[in-house]
């Protein structure tokens, strides 16, 4: 039995009702419990804000494309170096640092659950294996279904039942948590070095449209029962007036489901975009997030730009190839069979650039106008907008318009005409920012129940304790206080363990996949499907035998059964 | 009697997943739907019983405790340890080997750097157009081999990923595809070649740079010959490429390995990048050991690189031609080497060979190869895919879990090497 008391922190924990009250916390193995004994270990918290463990509902941390980002940036990894000190081993990468570099840096932010915004569910062992090396944080990845060839054909077929098996095969053989669509149909067009212009196109061969992907896959989601639900890259990422292809596909969106969203709309800055070219390039912030705040059933993540080097990489293929003509850096790309796509190109979004300015703006603008901090989740789309080291400076930029003033007078001054920006005054409060960084997720994650995102009894005794006295902090004025105050825990506690103590990490094993299982009835098992295995079979260049992941490659696990309604 | 379906070939980097293996009285009697080489590999039967170690220049017997204590006695003694090879092992071994390396300061390296490492420096500069094999399988409706020759090296290549394999998107695969095959002779392959062209040993830079000029309307430019390849043909070549549906271009050890290395592969990339603009275009190296992709893949999610890292300095370091294996041979830099899995004894320069005999050289393998005859002592273990399991990579990046067929006494490298790195730990507390 270990016990520890952390005595007189600020606790601030909304799932709680807790608003922000001197109080202790008592954790015995792992847990939050009501009280523990006189031997208990004791960190004193005096005059530190405490939360629950920061919670990373869309990064990119693990698998094959985060991986390929690595091997084609050496000059990536030699910008940020460590040697092995301690439990510590070597770590390299700024943008994309290797799988210690990521555990690292995000406990020392706090973070103690990630989760994997995209995995291809035939390369989900390469996702799996770096989990394991990613020590200090519980990890989740989403399963890729947007170009999936048996998913299509149910959905063509009207299915929706048969739908629900097929993902219910594909997330239990990958050991996934979640469904991810990533322009969906528009990664099968790829195949062929074609895209989606919006919802309504159909796609060659399949004869289904996004739309019909989309909301096919959310009753699917639905009906199994699932913690989280579908969790969408809309198509059109990245081009000038695609906030309409947004909207519309905001507006197709039932709302199914009591507990949580049935969308989880994901890195939204790259949807909001108004204008018909680059030349009248401008933000449509606004009218995203009206739309938000009419539909509780819509959660988004902000999916920020912050200025500097960075690396692009998601299962957008065609995506990838058109941000490659405008760059000419360096391109990869990596299709995969019946399933999605992927390419990686490294960036650099500048301040003196009036797009990358404008891109900026909206990030911040997205997160000032959705009404609830619930709504509307702190992220980078890491490493896509920034790499995830950079969240403690927009946690400053939302809580301060003095650093958004100060910061926009660095811009290109064009930028001003784009946005709204400098006319919105909010300022989020502390709470609010706790909600934007851990309670909102562990919600919208669907894993409050399973102890994430809140510090009741019984909860993960997940911690993050923080050297910043708010009864002393103006976070409207004091930015840097906020941003060193954010970047480096004092503690942070993992499983009732402290992995990181003012920016040095510990040996901790103790971290976990969090993958489900839905259970379908046997007319519905894809296991005994002559179809599902004739398709298997032919097409894929695996054998269907060995497709699914191994037990052994989720050491530690929490695998979630959910019982299907078919 | 006992039959297992299913299994995966651990020869080369097409990792075969539809192997059936014939058990009888715990030998492998029968490898069905393998190829002749992986055959013989499932078949092999002349295995070390245990390990050796050379006193005097004769060889001994000795036992697996005694071997790992001097291996790591060995490894902690130098100044400039080199841990080579890799490639023919499971990337859980890779893992610990990349722990090891860190701890002791050396340098880690794989076959990388005598095979593919071009290709890998030409990605590092232009990146890379790729897709899974079965993405290939089921569309494309051209198929070119570069510098390679897969009915002798990766002999199941065509019959399961590309020219004679049954795709979604075309009714008879083999007639609607068409099959390029460049090289400066005429392999078995180039038979089967709808199009094949001869380029003059070290042309290959000047043809692709011509097929790009052609492709970007500047065909005119274009001498009368290039290389040895006609213009006419080149043009044909061209219009091939830019109009198919769905190309697929591998490039094997003939294009990265000759003249221009590096610069061969980034034109190669390029070109495709080109070809990306007026249809869909794919690139893929010709992996060759099982899993030297895996390593690739476990030395970047470990260290940041894929090959050649040095940790002499704590960080992790790389600049291949420095800190890759040869050089740290050939400048006599190494004073002790530990071989993992591969043959650098019938692949490596002369003077390399050399060094290794002056220097402490043990070598885990499951098998006496030209290594052997250089080395103090070997640790026989389990063959992953026979008597051991772990992960792969295939040539395309796809994770698969190779499997075991039998157990046997003889420990995997993870288990030799955990034990290892364990002892050396100890060491590094007290």
């Amino acid at each position: 039995m270990s016990e520890l008391l952390i005595k007189n922190g600020y606790v601030i924990d909304p799932l709680n009702d807790i608003h922000g009250e001197i109080m202790d916390i008592a954790v015995r193995d792992g847990r939050i419990v009501e009280s523990v004994g006189n031997a208990a270990d004791i960190i004193d918290a005096h005059g530190m804000l405490t939360l629950p463990g920061g919670i990373d509902s869309h990064t990119h941390i693990c698998g094959t494309k985060v991986n390929f980002g690595r091997y084609m940036s050496p000059e990536d990894m030699r910008a940020g170096r460590t040697t092995r000190k301690g439990d510590m081993h070597a770590t390299s990468g700024f943008s994309v640092p290797t799988t210690y570099g990521n555990s690292y840096r995000y406990s020392r932010m706090g973070y103690t659950t990630l989760l994997e915004g995209a995995m291809a569910p035939m390369e989900a062992r390469h996702t799996h294996e770096e989990f394991q090396y990613t020590p200090l944080q519980d990890c989740m990845a989403n399963t890729l279904f947007d170009g999936n060839w048996q998913a299509l054909e149910a959905i063509g077929n009207g299915d929706i039942k048969r739908l629900a098996g097929v993902l219910a095969w594909y997330l239990t053989a990958s050991k996934g948590f979640a469904v991810k669509l990533t322009n969906p149909g528009g990664t099968e067009a790829w195949g062929f070095g074609n895209d989606v212009s919006c919802i309504n196109d159909k796609i060659e061969h399949f004869n289904v449209s996004p739309r019909e992907i989309i909301t096919g896959m959310i009753e699917a989601n639905e009906m199994l029962n699932l913690p989280h639900s579908v969790h969408l890259h809309c198509n059109n990422l990245g081009k000038p007036g695609n906030y309409l292809c947004t909207l519309d596909t905001y507006n197709s969106i039932p709302d199914l489901n009591e507990k949580r969203q049935s969308l989880y709309s994901t890195h939204v800055q790259f949807h909001s975009y108004g204008g018909t070219s680059w030349h009248d390039f401008c933000s449509k912030a606004e009218d995203i997030a009206r739309s938000v705040n009419n539909k509780p059933q819509i959660v988004i993540d902000s999916g920020q730009v912050m200025f500097g080097k960075t690396t692009t990489m998601t299962a957008d293929g065609p995506m990838e190839f058109n941000l490659y003509r405008l760059y000419h850096n360096k391109w990869s790309n990596h299709d995969v069979e019946l399933e999605t796509g992927s390419g990686i190109i490294p960036v650099l979004y500048r301040r003196k650039n009036l797009v990358n300015a404008v891109m900026w703006a909206i990030g911040l603008e997205l997160a000032l106008l959705v009404d609830s901090p619930w709504q509307c989740i702190l992220a980078t789309d890491n490493p896509n907008g920034a790499p995830f080291v950079k969240y403690p400076e927009v946690m400053a930029l939302l809580m301060s318009k003095k650093y958004r003033d100060a910061e926009f007078a660095t811009v290109d001054p064009a930028t001003e005409s784009r946005v709204s920006l400098p006319a919105l005054d909010r300022e989020l409060d502390w709470e609010e920012i706790a909600i934007a960084t851990r309670a909102a997720q562990a919600k919208a994650l669907g894993l409050v129940d399973y102890g994430k995102g809140h510090l009741g009894i019984g909860a993960d005794a997940d911690i993050a304790i923080y050297p910043i006295d708010v009864s002393s902090t103006d976070p409207t004025t004091d930015y840097e206080t906020i941003i060193n105050g954010f970047s480096t825990t004092d503690y942070t506690i993992k499983l009732g363990h402290v992995v990181s103590r003012k920016g040095t990490c510990s040996i901790d094993n103790s971290n976990r996949t969090f993958w489900v299982r839905p259970r379908v009835p046997d007319n519905y098992d894809m296991n005994h499907d002559p179809a599902f295995i004739d398709c298997f079979n032919k097409y894929y260049s695996m054998r269907m035998a060995n497709y699914p992941v191994q037990e052994e490659y989720a050491v530690r696990n929490i695998c979630i059964e959910t019982e299907a309604t078919l | 009697m006992r039959i297992i379906e299913d299994m995966v070939c651990p020869f080369c980097g097409c990792l075969c997943d539809d192997v059936i293996l014939t058990i009888e009285n715990d030998m492998i009697i029968a490898a069905d739907n393998c190829c002749t080489v992986g055959n013989a590999k499932f078949l092999g039967k002349k295995r070390l019983k245990s390990p050796i170690i050379k006193k005097d220049g004769v060889w001994e017997q000795t036992g697996y405790d005694e071997a790992i204590q001097y291996t790591v006695d060995t490894l902690l003694d130098a100044d400039r340890p080199l841990m080579f090879g890799w490639s023919g092992t499971h990337g859980e071994a890779q893992c610990i080997g990349i722990h090891m390396n860190e701890l002791i300061g050396g340098v880690i390296d794989s076959t990388t750097s005598v095979c593919h490492g071009p290709s890998i420096l030409a990605i590092q500069e232009v990146g890379h157009p790729g897709c899974t094999l079965g993405q290939v399988k089921n569309r494309a409706d051209l198929i070119i081999y570069w510098g390679c020759n897969p009915v002798e090296g990766h002999p199941r290549h065509m019959s399961r990923y590309t020219v004679y394999a049954d795709g979604y998107f075309l009714q008879n695969s083999f007639k609607e595809r068409k099959v390029i095959v460049v090289d400066v002779r005429e392999t078995e392959t180039a038979g089967i070649a709808d199009e094949f062209v001869r380029v003059k040993p070290g042309g290959d830079f000047a043809v692709i740079s011509a097929l790009r000029a052609i492709i970007r309307g500047k065909g005119d430019i274009i001498p009368e010959s290039v290389a040895g390849v006609s213009r006419e043909q080149l043009v044909r070549v061209a219009e091939l490429c830019k109009t198919c549906k769905f190309g697929a271009l591998f490039f094997g050890l003939g294009l990265t390995m000759v003249k221009g290395k590096y610069k061969n592969i980034s034109n190669a990339i390029e070109l495709v990048d080109e070809l990306n603009r007026h249809t869909k275009f794919t690139l893929t190296p010709m992996r060759g050991h099982w899993n030297v992709y895996g390593s690739n893949e476990v030395f970047t999610w470990m260290t940041g690189y894929p090959y050649a890292v040095d940790f002499c300095r704590g960080v992790a370091f790389y600049n291949p031609g420095e800190t890759s294996a040869i050089d740290i041979l050939a400048r006599k830099e190494c004073d002790a080497c530990l071989v993992v899995a591969s043959d650098p004894g019938a692949h490596f320069p002369r003077a390399c060979v050399e060094h290794m005999k002056d220097i402490p050289t043990i070598v885990i393998d499951p098998f006496q190869t030209l290594t052997t005859t250089v080395a103090d002592l070997q640790i026989p273990v389990a063959v992953t895919g026979i008597d051991a399991e772990g992960t792969a990579y295939r040539m395309d990046g796809i994770p698969l879990k190779v499997k075991k067929a039998l157990d046997s006494n003889y420990p995997s490298d993870t288990e030799i090497l955990s034990k290892m790195y364990e002892k050396m730990l100890e060491v590094q507390w007290q």
